[in-house]
């Protein structure tokens, strides 16, 4: 009896371990998959391609990770990517006018306004949310239409085309941004992976990090542990926001033009990411690692079945069967994790 | 019968020999096992037709739980039901409703999101052709409401109500149903009373209709007004049955508590040094009026423990909400060392050497998706910061060296916190609060479903610390565990501190009597 005990309990280790590492199995068999029906599909010039698509959605999905890890929601990232291409395009074209004047920052300057306007639009979002108690579904879910619209407003809908800037106005050199590489590697990636890294770092070795886990895991006890609760929250839509301004610096250099609906539905392909990484919506469970290969999943498997010749309509359908498999396989972990933490307590029991 | 004399300690009523058929509802020998625990050990319990059976015990008596198996709520591990004489199993709240039984609960089940007429039909809405006649429901609210004299509007929201309303609200609810049997656990916890005054005279005309009702109290002089026959339950044993005119209220205390101690004294002898914490006039308004903690005072001094006893809704758990900086609108000056401080949050409070570890240990205490280890730092992080991050070598070194001192049982601090026994909990949750260095530690129930074994490390562990020169405030709403390790007892009642007792003089009698403090109902019998 207590060898089946004993085989029952590995199994369901095994099984448990196979399920936290779940996103890294379905990016090995979306990888086989493509490349067995798809012709050439593993080569170099694919996958830098690839590489810088799924870059774009790693950025997001980073920071919505944060958010997610506390338990919250952001709906709002595809729209202030779209707000700050737009921001960042009218400052090139456009420029600032105050009173007659009008003044051309330089790029370095137009790269770090945009950042703050993205930033300052993930305050609000935290604030609204902490201060007011208002549902981050609710509050996101507005800063996603005025971010939108803001984003119209701006060019009164049109795209701010040819960023090139003027070498007599000084703001020449956006586009470099999205084309230019260092070691061969594109700075869309190498920003990824900046990203990942100080994330990884920041979810691990800060006292914010652990605040933003302990948070999600369970606010209350959270709060009575001494945790800032309302500066935390703040602070991971903020982080989001961050991201999201920089996605849209990234995609309206690469397009050498800002259009106002740059990044429309990104949000959901970044939630989607950070919970095929094996995060929990319910916050608490995730990791930065995860996400960036729950990114990559989303990635190759969109540019995978346009290079399969799916249309775009089937596109859409197994994109939306892959997301809903994932959080079913969620619940389902959580309910192994259980088990086995069960099973552990009854281990101890009978060594004692 | 005087009262200085103990009946026998089971069934030696001679009026149940008289009238066997005056039994409605008979248990025999009811077990109930926890994980742990055992809540009930073979406990008999007779309700008598018409009558107001009352059931008395301490916190954990198991009167609770004994509630439960005769309502439905829970299975019995061992044990039978009889319903006038023929076997019944209740295997459901559902089949205990069948069979005429229905209850009343301790924590109140009303939807404050539905009006008063809706929630008093909740899961038995009046159908006209399938469809739900609010009309109809609408009159026979009036009609009970009437009856029970309360002056409330059918249609309101009930959260809109005061608490004693919506408790009102659910005994109407309960009276509603028309049951042979109703159990009332602790129906009047949240009424005023003018409120008791018009339950009691419902009870009595529920008695004269027929129906007969079980009733919880922590009252005692109310349970000498209402009831007809009492049965006394102390750590899941029947201790006595009686009339209860036949018995008076020192019987009734004697029963609950003991003759003698029961339980070993945890308190070593050890030397108090000067006033680490003084408080005054720590007060926390109530929503709805009246004060949850009323203009209270007090002193806490180096190496002392000290015990805060009251019955439920006593204001301690709020008390200690002001102290830790977790109430908002608590007022009054707190001075530790002497110097008063004027932080207002909880991680402010913390670093002015005040924590608390909660009650609930499930709902306020611990990450549950955390680590052993990371639940155990996260109120210190910052201290164990090396310039600018985390130093995982300080950490593992403060998380091995507060689970050696702490005792806690863990193969490995980086399994899941969910992974560890209760008493294991707690005891990340106490060593987390250790780990910020406090002056002030603020336990609340601290061995609240842990078993015996654990309790006694608790406590150990209490000794052990206020040894090291902390100052302790210890809730418990177990007289024998206040006593067992305090060094000096402060009781509360209704918010204000009705009683101070030094180690000596603290005996269970006058705890007991001075938590009852404010709960006199003047009149009530001959309402």
């Amino acid at each position: 009896m207590p060898e089946l005990k004993g085989k029952k309990a590995n199994w369901l280790k095994i099984e448990s371990f196979l399920m936290k590492g779940r996103a890294f199995i379905a990016l090995i068999f979306v990888l086989i998959i493509f490349t067995i029906i798809v012709p050439n599909f593993v080569n170099s010039t694919n996958l830098v391609v690839m590489t810088k698509h799924v870059a774009i959605y790693a950025t997001l999905a980073i920071g919505m990770t944060f958010v997610i890890l506390t338990g919250g929601i952001d709906l709002s990232v595809g729209s202030i990517a779209g707000l700050c291409a737009m921001m960042a395009g009218g400052f090139i074209n456009e420029g600032i006018t105050i009173g007659t004047n009008t003044y051309y920052p330089s790029i370095p300057m137009v790269l770090i306004l945009t950042m703050a306007i993205g930033t300052f639009c993930g305050i609000i979002n935290g604030f609204i949310i902490a201060k007011f108690n208002v549902a981050a579904f609710i509050a996101t879910l507005g800063m996603w239409y005025v971010a939108r619209g803001f984003a119209q407003i701006r060019s009164n809908g049109l795209t701010f085309p040819n960023l090139v800037g003027r070498a007599e106005l000084g703001n020449t050199g956006f586009p470099q941004l999205g084309a230019g590489s260092f070691l061969g590697i594109s700075y869309s990636i190498w920003i990824m992976l900046v990203f990942m890294l100080v994330a990884i770092f920041v979810t691990r070795k800060l006292p914010f990090g652990r605040h933003v886990y302990a948070i999600g895991g369970n606010e209350k006890a959270a709060r009575m542990s001494g945790v800032a609760i309302d500066k935390t929250k703040i602070g991971v839509y903020a982080i989001s926001g961050f991201c999201s301004s920089v996605v849209g610096l990234i995609i309206a250099s690469q397009l050498v033009a800002s259009h106002p609906m740059t990044g429309d539905s990104y949000e959901m392909t970044a939630i989607a990411a950070v919970v095929l990484g094996g995060a929990s919506l319910s916050g608490g469970i995730g990791s930065i690692g995860g996400t960036v290969i729950g990114a990559f999943v989303i990635g190759i498997l969109s540019d995978g079945l346009v290079m399969a010749g799916v249309s775009s309509f089937w596109q859409q359908v197994a994109k939306g069967i892959v997301i809903v498999f994932a959080v079913i396989i969620d619940q389902v972990q959580r309910r192994l994790q259980e088990r086995v933490s069960l099973s552990q307590q009854v281990e101890e029991k009978e060594n004692r | 019968m005087s009262e200085t004399q103990f009946p026998e300690k089971t069934g030696t009523l001679e009026n149940r020999a008289e009238n066997p058929d005056d039994i409605i509802l008979h248990a025999e020998k009811i077990t109930k096992v926890y994980p742990g625990t055992t809540a009930l050990n073979n406990v008999d319990f007779d309700a008598y037709r018409g009558k107001v059976n009352v059931l008395v015990g301490e916190n954990g008596a198991g009167k609770s739980t004994l509630m439960k198996i005769l309502a439905g709520v829970e299975q019995p591990t061992s044990g039978k039901l009889y319903l006038e004489g023929k076997e019944i199993s209740n295997g459901s709240i559902k089949e205990a409703g069948r069979n005429g039984i229905g209850i009343i609960f301790q924590e109140m089940m009303v939807f404050p999101n539905l009006t008063v007429t809706e929630n008093i039909f909740t899961g038995r809405e009046k159908r006209v052709n399938g469809i739900v006649s609010y009309k109809e429901q609408r009159a026979e609210t009036v009609k009970i409401l009437k009856k029970m004299e309360q002056n409330i509007n059918p249609d309101q929201l009930v959260g809109e109500l005061r608490v004693g309303q919506q408790q009102i609200i659910e005994i109407a609810r309960a009276v509603s149903e028309k049951r042979k049997i109703l159990i009332m656990d602790e129906p009047t916890s949240a009424l005023s009373n003018d409120e008791v005054k018009v339950l009691f005279k419902l009870m009595r005309e529920l008695l004269i209709s027929g129906v007969t009702i079980i009733y919880i109290s922590h009252k005692l002089e109310e349970l000498l007004q209402i009831g007809d026959y009492i049965t006394v339950l102390r750590d899941g044993n029947k201790m006595a049955s009686a009339k209860v005119k036949d018995i008076n209220l020192p019987w009734i205390i004697r029963w609950m508590v003991g003759e003698k101690h029961t339980m070993k004294s945890y308190h070593q002898t050890r030397q108090i040094g000067e006033e680490l914490m003084r408080v005054e006039n720590i007060t926390l308004p109530r929503i709805g009026g009246g004060f949850s903690v009323d203009h209270v005072n007090f002193t806490v001094h180096k190496g002392e423990v000290l015990g805060l006893y009251g019955l439920v809704g006593a204001g301690r758990s709020e008390l200690f909400e002001c102290l830790c900086g977790y109430a908002k609108d608590a007022s009054g000056k707190i001075f530790i060392q002497n110097k008063e401080i004027k932080s207002r949050h909880i991680d402010e409070r913390i670093s002015d050497g005040i924590i608390l570890v909660p009650e609930n240990r499930q709902v306020d205490g611990l990450v549950q998706t955390m680590s052993v280890g990371g639940n155990v730092v996260l109120s210190s992080l910052k201290n164990l910061m090396k310039g600018f991050w985390i130093s995982a070598k300080e950490e593992k070194k403060a998380i091995n060296k507060k689970v050696e001192e702490i005792h806690i049982k863990v193969p490995d601090t980086n399994n899941l916190i969910t992974s560890l026994s209760g008493g294991n909990q707690q005891k990340v949750v106490v060593s987390r609060a250790l780990l910020t260095n406090p002056t002030i530690l603020l336990l609340d129930e601290p061995t609240r479903g842990i078993d015996v074994g654990a309790k006694a490390e608790i406590f150990q562990l209490v000794n052990e610390l206020a040894s090291k020169g902390y100052g302790i405030i210890f809730v418990s709403t177990e007289l024998k565990e206040v006593i067992s390790v305090s060094d000096r007892i402060l009781v509360m009642s209704k918010g204000k501190i009705t009683g101070e007792f030094t180690r000596e003089e603290a005996t269970e009698e006058a705890l007991v009597t001075a938590s009852a403090i404010g709960h006199e109902l003047e009149g009530v019998k001959n309402a």
